[in-house]
């Protein structure tokens, strides 16, 4: 589709921030992304360094891995030590440390532990090692969590009873609530999650404007998107409108994608989940129903965990993750915490702040 | 972990199409979006078509980013 280009112009782009400088007059903003590919692209096109000093772009929990409980990795790990069993996960979750090590860790100690792009994969797997159970992990929001559904139905209409799935798989709009709710973050409005809102649809964030008063907008992912997000977020704080808009109307609808909606809710139901560096919140995290038990990691292959959870020492992701501390203002950032021997989540993820400040905005301010 | 890359359909069998990512021809799965014709643009994750890219409302959006900032490759 040539015209998918046209979001990539950097003239039109340029163009934009013209009228948003000129909508913002001296004001300054604060605004907060929930999505880990926003935080990468707005590192990697230069918008949160263009925009210095007038909107001042606060990365969120928007980045799955980097909120996966520390409890839960460490559940994970237990799996990968079982003799029978061959853990299946995403790239993204290999390295994240746990309280004593990682996936990475556990297989140089010769853990099967493989990597995937699709969970199909590891239905597959499951098919051709029925010796084994395949836990796959499911760390994810509403976008990839659908995915899993219907791998496991797969799973299940194929008779692949080996095949099982760990869920640490979480909601993103309770985490939005908590965030409002802390007077200390103190932001003008939000930058959504387009892919999750593909699912959800723009109107499942409806709440943040009827009743929080601010303005939400769903954006897509290139330069012209988050541009055209941030100027309609600002034009909407200018008039007082808090409502959600949707800037991506390519790929978002009101109602989302309802097939989708639909898988999610006939395998998963809501609980309370842990979040990394937030603590827990009610409803957030999706556990498989009952009438998927067969295929529940937690319930066919309980694991307890031998050493209490431990965040790593002097590691600050959990108040990178609320947007109370920009990563350059962590002591580690950058010295003994870098992407090649990470030492929080937020630094190890591809999508993590961290990784995305210490790549392309290094020189950010210190202070949240 | 929630990047979905465009794609687009070349071929529809069963549950099942065969999409065109970049050059590279790979399958995925076609369940969750109904009415999938070949030639449709469509946003892949982890093996599964998400969502149908509206050329319709991509077009509209450009259309009237460019009546508000004015056409760039006019000036």
């Amino acid at each position: 589709m040539e015209i998918l280009k046209r979001f990539k112009d950097p003239h039109l782009a340029r163009r934009i921030i013209e009228g948003l400088n000129a909508a913002l007059g001296g004001r300054s903003l604060r605004v907060m992304e929930v999505c880990g590919t926003h935080t990468m692209a707005i590192s990697r096109t230069g918008i949160r360094s263009l925009l210095r000093g007038r909107i001042e772009l606060v990365s969120g929990p928007g980045c799955p891995v980097c909120v996966t409980d520390v409890a839960d990795i460490d559940r994970m790990l237990a799996y990968a030590r079982l003799k029978d069993v061959t853990v299946v996960t995403f790239g993204d979750m290999i390295r994240v440390p746990g309280t004593e090590t990682s996936l990475l860790g556990e297989r140089t100690r010769g853990a099967d532990i493989r990597v995937v792009y699709s969970p199909l994969e590891a239905v597959q797997m499951a098919k051709n090692l029925p010796d084994r159970k395949v836990v796959f992990l499911g760390v994810g929001f509403e976008t990839t969590a659908p995915v899993v559904a219907l791998a496991l139905e797969t799973a299940r209409q194929e008779g692949i009873g080996n095949f099982l799935v760990y869920s640490a798989f979480k909601v993103v709009p309770p985490a939005i609530r908590v965030l409002l709710e802390d007077q200390e973050i103190a932001l003008d409005g939000f930058l959504l999650p387009g892919h999750v809102s593909t699912v959800t649809g723009s109107l499942a964030f409806a709440f943040i404007g009827k009743e929080y008063g601010l303005p939400a907008v769903v954006a897509g992912f290139e330069a012209v998107d988050i541009l055209t997000a941030l100027h309609r977020l600002t034009e909407a704080h200018d008039q007082g409108r808090s409502e959600v808009i949707n800037a991506y109307t390519r790929a978002v609808r009101e109602d989302g994608n309802p097939a989708a909606r639909e898988i999610l809710e006939k395998c998963f139901e809501t609980v309370d989940a842990r979040w990394r560096g937030i603590g827990k919140i009610p409803q957030s995290g999706l556990k498989l129903r009952e009438a998927y038990a067969a295929h529940d990691a937690e319930e066919v292959l309980p694991v307890s965990l031998t050493t209490p959870p431990r965040e790593p020492a002097g590691c600050r992701c959990g108040e990178v993750l609320k947007g109370k501390l920009v990563p350059p203002g962590c002591p580690l950032f950058g010295r003994a915490c870098v992407p090649e021997s990470p030492v929080g989540p937020c630094m190890v993820s591809s999508e993590g702040s961290c990784a995305a400040y210490y790549r392309y905005d290094r020189g950010e301010g210190r202070r949240a | 972990m929630c990047l979905a890359v465009p794609a687009q359909v070349e071929k529809i069998e069963g549950e099942t199409a065969v999409v065109n990512l970049s050059g590279n021809r790979q399958k995925a799965m076609a369940s969750l979006v109904p009415d999938l014709k070949p030639g449709d643009w469509v946003l892949l994750h982890a093996g599964y078509i998400l969502q149908k890219i509206d050329e319709k409302e991509a077009l509209e959006t450009i259309k009237l980013l460019e009546e508000v900032y004015g056409n760039p490759e006019e000036v």
